[in-house]
C-alpha cells in the first residue's frame, strides 16, 4: 500500500480546488471501497481530500415535490429518512439491502454511485483486467463469470455495477449534482454511466476532477407504490446475482405508469425501457409482466455460466410487479 | 492461608456451565494475540507470493526495494539461510511450503519467494508489492474433476487406509432390490480463523522464542527445533490466546519465515498474513468427486455399500481428504468397499479443516441414504436403525459406546418428525417450499499423549500446567473444570497455566482430540496430588507438585471403534424461482462423550452446525484455470452464512460417557459440522423434489434444476 497524503476541506470550492487536477489524487467518502482498493493496490493514489466533512450531509423536498440527497448523506441516514420511506420505499428498501450496517453508516452516496466493480479479476492486480489495465484483457469471459453481465456488456468487459442504491435511483430518474473548477453541472444518471465498449476503464461521463455534491429525484407518484427485491447467494453481505427495482401505477385495470430497474445484469444499473414501454397501457396480467421481461432480455448476451440471470430476471419481474398489482388492488 | 491435606469429595464442576475464564479480557480487548504483543526493536516481515502457478524463479529484483524507506532484507531462495525439512513431526512430514526460500522451484500460484522485513508493516507490505520477481513460467494444470487421468490410490498411513474391502459388491448390488448409485461433489473450502496466522519470533539469551498463533505449541516447537536444527530446548513458543484454528494452525510459513529473519536480523521479526495470503498458505479442504452405490434388500437392510471419493493434493505434499472412510463407521453390508484416491495438481497444499474425511464424506453418503430411503419407501431414521452395526464394519471391532440410535430418537421426537410427510413438494408458504431432512454423523474420537502439572498452592488454591491450547473453544476453562473436580474444589480456586512449550510435551487442539487428552494428563496428576496431599501436612511455600505423562495409559487402551455420533435434522424454505434457499431451524443431537461444559461444548456444535450451512448452500473457492490462482480470494468473495442466513440452531447431546476414559470424554470439535450439510441437501429434495449433489446449493443451481413433483403436486 503506497503511502498517501490526507487532507480534509470544509466546503465544496475549497474540495475542488485541492483536488485540482491531479490525476493521482481522490475524493474520499466513507472510504467503504476506495480504502479496500487502495489494501489491494487497484488504487494507488497520492493523496486523498476527505470530504465527509462538507455540507452536504441533509435530504431536503424540491419545489417540485421531489427530493435531493446530499452527497454525504450515508446510506443508513438515506435509508432512514421518513420522505424517502414514504415516496421512494424502493430506494430505501435497495440501500437497505446492500452492504451491513455497520459500512452503510461509513457509505456516502456519492461514494457509492462511484464504488467499482466487484469483479474477482479487476481486484486482482496480479491478472489482466481491462478495467484496470486497458488492453491487458478480460479473463472473466473465459474463466469465473457466474455473476456477471448479460446486458450491455463488450467482448472487453462482463463486469456488473454492485450498487443496490443506484438501481433504485435509475428507475425514478435520478439526476447527478457535481462540481467543477468551472461551477456546477448536472448529469441524468441514465447517462452517468458510460457504455462499457471498447472503454471499460471510462466508468462515468463526470468531467475531471468533478465533485458529485448530490442526487435529485424528480417528483414520481408511482414511486411510492415501489420496491426493491435483491437475490444473492446469502441472505446479507452479498451483491446481488440479480435485482430488480419496480413501481407500478395502475388505474382503471390499465397501467398507468410502470417503473423497472434491474441490478447485477450490466455495467451500469440497468433501465428496462423496453419492458416498461410494453406495459404502458397495457393489461395488468402475469403474461403481459412476462411478456414485458422477454422483451428487455431479447437484448440478453450469455456466457457459459450465467445464462441463469435471464429467467432470473424475468421471474423477478413477473413477481415483483405482480407484488404491486396485488398491493394496488388491495 | 495454609491448606492441610484432605480434599473433600467432588464439587461436579464437571458437567456445569462456565463462561470462558478469559471471555472477559477477550471482549474489552485485554486479551493480547500473536500480532498484538509489543516488543523493542521489532521488525515486520511481509511475504511475497508467486503469482505463477508452476515455474521456476528466475531472479529477485531486491535491490529497488531495499533503497525504500524502513526496508532492511529481502529474503529469497538466493540468499536465505538453509533449513532442515528432513523429520517427521507430529502430523508426519512437512508439507514444503512450510521450507520458505529454500528452491527455485514454484510448484503453485501463492508459494512463498521472498519475504521483505522493513521498519513498519507498512512499509514492509509496499516493498513487497513492489517487489519485482522473474519467474520461468511453465504450463499447469489446476483443475480437478472426477475421474482425472493422474488420480492414484495413496499408501496407507497412520491417518487411513485408502480402500477398504469386504465381500462382493457387483454380486450384492445385483441382487439388491433396491439400489441407489449417484455422484457427488463438494467444491474447494478454506478455512478463514477470524484471528490470521501471526508469529514473532526473536532471540533471548541463546533461546529462539516465538509469540505465536497456533493450535499447539508442543507441535510447532518441536518441529521449528527441526527446522533450524536446534535442541529441542532452544525452542519455546507460546500461543497465549488463539482467535480459531480449524485446522489450518499448525506450522506454517509465519513461523518459519519470522525466525529465520530473526536469526538473520539478529532483532525481533513479526509475520502476519493477510486475508488473501491466507487462502494460498495455510491449507485448505480439498475438492471432492464421491460416488456412492448402495443396494439394499426389501427391508431395506444394506446388501452392498460402495464408496468411491476422489481428492487433490499439491505436487509437492500428499494430504488425502479421507471423505470415504466415514461408511466404515456407520454402516455395515455384507459388501462393502471404500476407497480414497488422489490428483496431484499445480495447487497449494490441501490440509485439515473441520471434520476432515468425514465432513465431505458425510455429505455424499448420508444423501444417498436418503435416497435409499426414498427408493425404498422406508423412513429414513427407520433405515439407518435397521442399518445399525454392532461392531465396526470392517473392524470387527466393538464400539466403546455408539449412541446413534438414542440421538435420532431424541431428535426425532424433538423436532416433530414423526409427522413428517416424506413425499416432496407438498408444502407452500408464499414463494417457499418448505421440506426437513436429516442425516447422521460420526467423527472418530482420539487421545494423544500429554504431561501435566498440578500444584496445591500454600494458598489453597491449584495450578494446573500444561501445554495445551485454547483456539477459541473454552479449553482453558475446560480444563479448569476437569482439574476442580477431580480435585473436589471450586473452580476458582483453579488457575491453568498452558499454551507454552516451556510447560512439556501436550497434544495439540485438533481431531477433536484436544479436551480428552488434556484431561486424561489432568486427572491423572491430580489424582497423584491427592495421593500425596493425603498423606497429611502443610503445604511448603513452593506448593506440592505432581505430574503425570499419559503415554503409557494411552498405548494400553483396547482397541475399540470409537467415535462421537449424531443426528442432524433441518427445515428448508427453497425459492425456486430465485433460487433461493433459507434454513429455516437445525437441531443436533450428539452422543458425544462426557460433557465438559455445556455452555462451550454447546458453542462448539452449534458453530460446526452453522459451518455444515456454510458448507451446504455458501462455501466454494473458485480456482482461475488461466491463472491458476482464486477468484475473490476473500471474505466479500468467499461465502458462508452470515447472521442473517442462520436461524434458530439447536444442539443438545445424550448420555454417553466414554467408559474407558478417565473422564468420559470423546470430542466435541468435530462432529457438529459432520451431516449437517447432508440433512439440508435433503431437506431441499423434500421441498423440491430434486437432488442437489453438487455443493453448494447455489440460487443458479436451484433456479435451473426447478422442481420435480410428478406425482403429487401441492393440494393434489
Amino acid at each position: 500500500m503506497r503511502e498517501f497524503g490526507y487532507q480534509r476541506v470544509g466546503d465544496v470550492a475549497e474540495a475542488v480546488a485541492v483536488l485540482g487536477d491531479d490525476p493521482e489524487a481522490r475524493f474520499l467518502g466513507g472510504g467503504t471501497n476506495l480504502v479496500d482498493l487502495m489494501k489491494t493496490g487497484v488504487e494507488r493514489p497520492a493523496r486523498l481530500v476527505d470530504v465527509r466533512e462538507l455540507p452536504l450531509g441533509q435530504v431536503e423536498s424540491t419545489a417540485d415535490g421531489g427530493l435531493r440527497i446530499g452527497a454525504t448523506v450515508t446510506n443508513s441516514d438515506l435509508a432512514a429518512h421518513p420522505e424517502v420511506r414514504r415516496r421512494y420505499p424502493a430506494l430505501t428498501q435497495a440501500v437497505l439491502a446492500g452492504a451491513s450496517g455497520q459500512l452503510r453508516n461509513m457509505a456516502t452516496v456519492g461514494g457509492n454511485l462511484l464504488q467499482r466493480t466487484r469483479c474477482g479479476y479487476f481486484t486482482d492486480v496480479t491478472v489482466a483486467c481491462n478495467k484496470r489495465l486497458p488492453g491487458s484483457g478480460c479473463p472473466a469471459i473465459e474463466g469465473e463469470h457466474h455473476n456477471h453481465a448479460i446486458l450491455g456488456a463488450s467482448e472487453h468487459c462482463v463486469a456488473t455495477h454492485p450498487s443496490d442504491m443506484a438501481v433504485a435511483l435509475t428507475a425514478f430518474d435520478a439526476v447527478v449534482c457535481y462540481e467543477t473548477a468551472d461551477g456546477p453541472g448536472e448529469l441524468p444518471l441514465a447517462d452517468f454511466y458510460l457504455p462499457v465498449g471498447d472503454t471499460p476503464h471510462l466508468e462515468t461521463a463526470l468531467p475531471s476532477g468533478a465533485l458529485i455534491t448530490g442526487v435529485t429525484l424528480p417528483p414520481a407518484p408511482v414511486a411510492a407504490r415501489s420496491r426493491y427485491r435483491k437475490v444473492r447467494e446469502r441472505a446479507s453481505y452479498a451483491f446481488a446475482i440479480g435485482s430488480i427495482a419496480g413501481a407500478l401505477d395502475v388505474r382503471a385495470g390499465v397501467v398507468h405508469d410502470v417503473r423497472l430497474a434491474f441490478g447485477a445484469v450490466a455495467s451500469r444499473p440497468w433501465r428496462a425501457r423496453e419492458a416498461e414501454r410494453s406495459l404502458t397501457g397495457g393489461p395488468v396480467s402475469a403474461d403481459a409482466f412476462a411478456a414485458a421481461a422477454d422483451a428487455e432480455l431479447a437484448a440478453a448476451k450469455v456466457l457459459p455460466h450465467n445464462g441463469y440471470k435471464v429467467p432470473l430476471m424475468r421471474n423477478l419481474v413477473v413477481a415483483v410487479l405482480t407484488e404491486l398489482a396485488e398491493e394496488a388492488a388491495r | 492461608m495454609t491448606t492441610t491435606t484432605g480434599i473433600p469429595a467432588a464439587t461436579g464442576a464437571l458437567g456445569t456451565a462456565r463462561t470462558r475464564v478469559e471471555g472477559r479480557d477477550k471482549v474489552t480487548g485485554a486479551a493480547r494475540y500473536a500480532g498484538d504483543i509489543p516488543l523493542p526493536e521489532l521488525a515486520h516481515g511481509w511475504l511475497v507470493l508467486s503469482t505463477v502457478a508452476r515455474g521456476r524463479v528466475r531472479s529477485v529484483e531486491s535491490d529497488a526495494v531495499l533503497a525504500m524507506p524502513g526496508v532492511l532484507a529481502v529474503l529469497h531462495h538466493q540468499n536465505a539461510p538453509r533449513i532442515n525439512l528432513d523429520y517427521v513431526g507430529m502430523v508426519g512430514r512437512p508439507d514444503p511450503v512450510i521450507g520458505v526460500f529454500q528452491q527455485d522451484r514454484v510448484p503453485f500460484r501463492g508459494w512463498p519467494v521472498a519475504l521483505v522485513v522493513a521498519e513498519r508493516p507498512e512499509q514492509a507490505r509496499e516493498a513487497a508489492e513492489q517487489l519485482v520477481v522473474h519467474y520461468d513460467q511453465e504450463p499447469h494444470d489446476v483443475t480437478f474433476y472426477a475421474g482425472h487421468p493422474g488420480a492414484y490410490t495413496p499408501e496407507d498411513s497412520p491417518f487411513g487406509r485408502a480402500e477398504e474391502t469386504k465381500g462382493d459388491v457387483e454380486a450384492e448390488l445385483a441382487a439388491s432390490a433396491f439400489v441407489v448409485d449417484a455422484e457427488y461433489t463438494t467444491p474447494e473450502e478454506h478455512h478463514n480463523p477470524m484471528e490470521p496466522h501471526a508469529a514473532t519470533a526473536h532471540w533471548d539469551d541463546g533461546r529462539l522464542e516465538v509469540l505465536d498463533s497456533n493450535q499447539g505449541s508442543t507441535w510447532v516447537a518441536t518441529e521449528l527445533a527441526q527446522i533450524f536444527s536446534l535442541d529441542p530446548g532452544s525452542v519455546r513458543v507460546r500461543s497465549e490466546h488463539v482467535g480459531g484454528g480449524f485446522g489450518s494452525k499448525g506450522v506454517r510459513p509465519t513461523q518459519v519465515a519470522a525466525a529465520m529473519a530473526a536469526t538473520v536480523l539478529q532483532r525481533p521479526v513479526r509475520v502476519v498474513m493477510t486475508r488473501r495470503q491466507m487462502f494460498s498458505a495455510i491449507g485448505y479442504r480439498s475438492p471432492t468427486a464421491q460416488r456412492v452405490r448402495l443396494g439394499a434388500d426389501a427391508s431395506g437392510k444394506l446388501r452392498a455399500l460402495d464408496h468411491r471419493s476422489e481428492c487433490l493434493t499439491s505436487t509437492v505434499h500428499e494430504f488425502i481428504e479421507r471423505s470415504a472412510s466415514v461408511g466404515r463407521v456407520l454402516y455395515d453390508a455384507p459388501a462393502h468397499h471404500t476407497s480414497d484416491r488422489v490428483v496431484r495438481l499445480d495447487v497449494p497444499t490441501p490440509t485439515f479443516m473441520r471434520g476432515p474425511g468425514e465432513a465431505p464424506g458425510s455429505f455424499a453418503l448420508e444423501c444417498a441414504l436418503d435416497e435409499l430411503a426414498e427408493k425404498s419407501g422406508i423412513d429414513p431414521i427407520e433405515l439407518r436403525v435397521r442399518n445399525e452395526p454392532d461392531r465396526g464394519p470392517i473392524s470387527g471391532l466393538p464400539f466403546s459406546s455408539r449412541n446413534l440410535v438414542a440421538c435420532m430418537e431424541e431428535g426425532s421426537r424433538r423436532f416433530g418428525w414423526a409427522d413428517r410427510d416424506p413425499r416432496p413438494g407438498l408444502r407452500r408458504e408464499g414463494r417457499w417450499l418448505l421440506g426437513t431432512g436429516m442425516a447422521a454423523a460420526s467423527f472418530h474420537s482420539g487421545v494423544g499423549p500429554s504431561t501435566a502439572a498440578v500444584t496445591a498452592e500454600a494458598n489453597g488454591t491449584f495450578t494446573v500446567r500444561i501445554n495445551a491450547a485454547d483456539i477459541g473453544t473454552g479449553a482453558r476453562t475446560a480444563i479448569a473444570l476437569v482439574a476442580a473436580d477431580a480435585l473436589g474444589v471450586d473452580p476458582e480456586r483453579v488457575r491453568v497455566v498452558m499454551a507454552d512449550s516451556d510447560l512439556g510435551p501436550a497434544m495439540f487442539a485438533g481431531g477433536s482430540m484436544g479436551t480428552r487428552s488434556w484431561a486424561w494428563a489432568v486427572s491423572m496428576a491430580v489424582g497423584e496430588l491427592r495421593e500425596r496431599l493425603a498423606l497429611g501436612g502443610d503445604i511448603p511455600p513452593e506448593g506440592i507438585t505432581a505430574r503425570s505423562d499419559t503415554s503409557e495409559a494411552i498405548g494400553a487402551l483396547a482397541q475399540k471403534e470409537r467415535h462421537s455420533f449424531g443426528a442432524q435434522f433441518a427445515e428448508v424454505a427453497v425459492d425456486v424461482t430465485s433460487g433461493e434457499v433459507r434454513v429455516r431451524r437445525m437441531l443436533g443431537i450428539f452422543a458425544a462423550g462426557r460433557i465438559v461444559n455445556p455452555l462451550t461444548a454447546r458453542n462448539q456444535l452449534v458453530g460446526g452446525m452453522i459451518w455444515g450451512i456454510s458448507m451446504a448452500l455458501h462455501e466454494e473457492a473458485i480456482r482461475d484455470r488461466a491463472s491458476g490462482g482464486h477468484v475473490g480470494p476473500d471474505l466479500a468473495g468467499y461465502h458462508f452464512a452470515a447472521n442473517a442466513d442462520v436461524p434458530l440452531v439447536e444442539a443438545d447431546w445424550v448420555d454417553d460417557p466414554d467408559p474407558d476414559d478417565p473422564v468420559g470424554i470423546k470430542g466435541v470439535g468435530e462432529v457438529g459440522i459432520v451431516g449437517a450439510a447432508a440433512a439440508i441437501a435433503n431437506a431441499v429434495w423434500h421441498a423440491t423434489g430434486v437432488r442437489h449433489r453438487h455443493l453448494p446449493i447455489r440460487p443458479d443451481r436451484v433456479l435451473s434444476a426447478g422442481t420435480n413433483v410428478p406425482e403429487h403436486r401441492p393440494g393434489a
